[in-house]
């Protein structure tokens, strides 16, 4: 059978007065019934793009997909029509975002923006949606669920809008769910509630996920392989065990060193990673984490390390890891 | 002495919705060369109690001393004075750097203020460019030239600019990138390990506060519901919110995360607008009892020269 999500060789350039853009470049991701694959990054690394590409959101002009399939339950999506994109998203893939506010019409009801979700994309008619509605926002937990379903968005507190936005985009029973920062404007009592129902709602259903976030303690809560991606380009991939056990690739080393972890003994200094990530318009030649890298050698500078793979399973793009 | 003690400090705002309390009663004191931790989820109160030491909103009620003195009946000159040895970083950089202005004449400010010559002031715009990690070309540079990592640079350069005893730091590097978060804490720790600066370090960010902080104050809708040893706090945390938002925080890693039992808290910060009667706490504690809506619990000891306010502790 076909994988829920097949990422392959997925290439996305943004096209700007200033050049082509690389934004995405050569990107391979797939993720398994039940799995949770985390995309991890800083700001302008390439995985919020990545996922818009993969959902066929992206702003045209500027940015448009140059090459690569994503294979949904083994349909490519890159090359179908827009109409039917209308009937996968919300139906077969569903996205949360990072700001529950701005994903939601702040002058439309809870119970009209799901409901218009399940008419949609099933034979439901109005009262019928309403009473799955209803049904859904039990689901995800929301308090007093019969009571919101009359609510505006700016009633709401912003767990409950992500509540809200959970519930739409799970309302189809999608194979595919692709979370975006979908904790990062939540407090950390009300993230930790959200990512315990995201957990709870995929083992029941045995979706996919896709979950994009900068934090590495959130990852290590919740994934269970990590794709690493530095300048458009994945350039580590492991097990989540693997990954913070021994990560290969000197950008992930360095990441991890950067987060603290309570309860560890303490260290005197985080271990910091010199200078940032680079613009996309200004990569060096060669590797782009080299300008940064404690393990920089000669060949680093001059030609671009592919990946490869030191174990099963296990993916890395560096010279100086090849080497040990 | 303490460099900085708030005895009781109140702070409300007048807003067509009624009255919020966003501090109500805190008691705090910083020593000198320490770095004590604010943490908190969103409104909290701690940004406010920041901003009410910079005197930049109204006290209601209480006294706030730096170095012993009141700042509350200060006057204009005397205010002067009293920032000179209190500065405040702020989360947004580029918000508190005016645009139009080059970083050099930003980072100036203060010594204009404080009647320094040109010489002196052009000499220690560099100084203080060097001490912060900035190419001395910055100078003439304007902000949006600048990433944030180094625009948070900047505006340490100015809080640092006059010597200051204490910098109120609030949420410093919660805008910055993981890589560009680490060099910022390790530049604040050097300068202090360097001026012996004091911090008040507000963050929502446990684990970036248990990494800098000596001492922790933990707050909840307006009241400090612990306060304590950066240790004590994490190794034995008393108040039930302090468990709880310890439980919530995610921990980089993965084995670690899996083996901890987490009690997810329920529900969510209640408005303060309309603050819950007895403990703020009790609407959402796992062990509130009927005691905890009628009366409002105090700070008191609890062991190992931590404070709590909780009646079951």
């Amino acid at each position: 059978m076909a994988l829920p999500l097949d990422v392959r060789d997925l290439s996305t350039t943004l096209f700007t007065r200033r050049g082509e853009m690389k934004a995405v470049d050569g990107l391979s991701l797939s993720v398994g019934a039940g799995e949770t694959v985390a995309l991890v990054g800083e700001s302008g690394c390439g995985k919020s793009l990545s996922a818009l590409s993969i959902m066929r959101l992206l702003p045209d002009p500027p940015a448009r997909i140059v090459g690569g399939e994503v294979l949904l339950n083994g349909r490519d999506l890159v090359v179908l029509p827009e109409e039917g994109m209308l009937d996968i998203r919300g139906q077969e893939i569903g996205m949360i975002f990072q700001d529950p506010m701005s994903s939601l019409n702040p002058v439309a009801t809870v119970e009209k923006q799901i409901a218009e979700v399940l008419m949609t994309h099933t034979e439901l008619g109005r009262g019928q949606a309403r009473v799955r509605a209803h049904e859904l926002l039990e689901l995800v937990g929301m308090p007093d669920a019969g009571r919101r379903l009359d609510a505006y968005p700016h009633q709401l507190s912003g767990g409950m809008c992500q509540r809200v936005v959970i519930a739409m985009a799970i309302a189809c029973s999608p194979s595919v769910l692709i979370a975006d920062e979908p904790t990062t404007a939540l407090d950390v009592t009300v993230q930790a509630q959200v990512l315990a129902l995201l957990k709870k709602l995929q083992a029941d259903a045995g979706m996919a996920m896709v979950f994009i976030t900068h934090d590495l303690g959130v990852v290590a809560e919740t994934a269970d392989r990590v794709v690493v991606m530095y300048a458009g380009r994945k350039v580590e991939e492991a097990t989540v065990d693997e990954l913070f056990e021994t990560p290969l690739h000197p950008y992930t080393a360095g990441l991890i060193g950067a987060t603290p972890v309570p309860g560890a003994a303490r260290a005197e200094r985080l271990a910091d990673i010199p200078g940032m990530v680079p613009p996309l318009n200004a990569l060096p030649q060669g590797c782009a984490f080299a300008p940064r890298c404690p393990r920089v050698m000669a060949r680093c500078r001059q030609e671009r390390p592919k990946l490869t793979q030191p174990a099963p399973g296990r993916l890395v793009a560096c010279f100086a890891a090849e080497r040990g | 002495m303490s460099l900085l003690a708030l005895r009781d400090v109140h702070v409300r705002f007048n807003t067509a919705a009624g009255v919020v309390r966003a501090v109500s009663g805190v008691s705090l004191d910083l020593a000198k060369g320490e770095t004590l931790g604010l943490v908190g989820e969103s409104g909290c109160g701690k940004s406010t109690l920041g901003k009410a030491i910079m005197k930049l909103v109204p006290v209601a009620g209480g006294e706030i001393l730096v170095e012993g003195v009141d700042i509350a009946p200060l006057d204009r000159r005397q205010l002067t004075d009293m920032r000179r040895k209190v500065q405040m970083i702020f989360q947004d950089p580029y918000g508190s750097l005016n645009p139009r202005s080059t970083v050099g004449r930003s980072v100036a400010q203060p010594m204009v203020l404080a009647g320094w010559t040109a010489e002196a002031t052009a000499e220690r715009v560099e100084t203080l460019l060097r001490w912060v990690g900035l190419p001395t070309d910055a100078k003439q540079r304007f902000p949006h030239e600048f990433s944030g990592g180094q625009r948070q640079r900047i505006g340490i350069a100015r809080a640092l600019a006059l010597s200051p005893k204490l910098i109120i730091c609030d949420e410093p590097v919660s805008a910055l990138d993981v890589s560009v978060r680490a060099q910022v804490i390790n530049l604040l720790e050097d300068l202090k390990g360097e001026f012996g600066v004091s911090y008040l370090f507000i963050s929502h960010d446990l684990s970036v506060v248990e990494h800098i902080a000596d001492r922790v104050a933990v707050m909840y809708l307006g009241t400090l519901a612990e306060v304590g040893g950066r240790d004590q706090i994490w190794r034995s945390p008393q108040h039930p919110y302090t468990k709880a938002l310890l439980a919530a925080a995610p921990v980089a890693n993965p084995k670690l995360a899996r083996s901890r039992q987490r009690t997810v808290l329920q529900g969510e910060l209640p408005s303060p607008l309309d603050p819950p009667a007895g403990c703020p706490f009790h609407s959402r504690c796992p062990i509130a009892q009927d005691r905890c809506r009628a009366e409002k619990p105090v700070l008191r000891p609890v062991g190992g020269g931590a404070l709590a306010a909780c009646h079951f502790v």
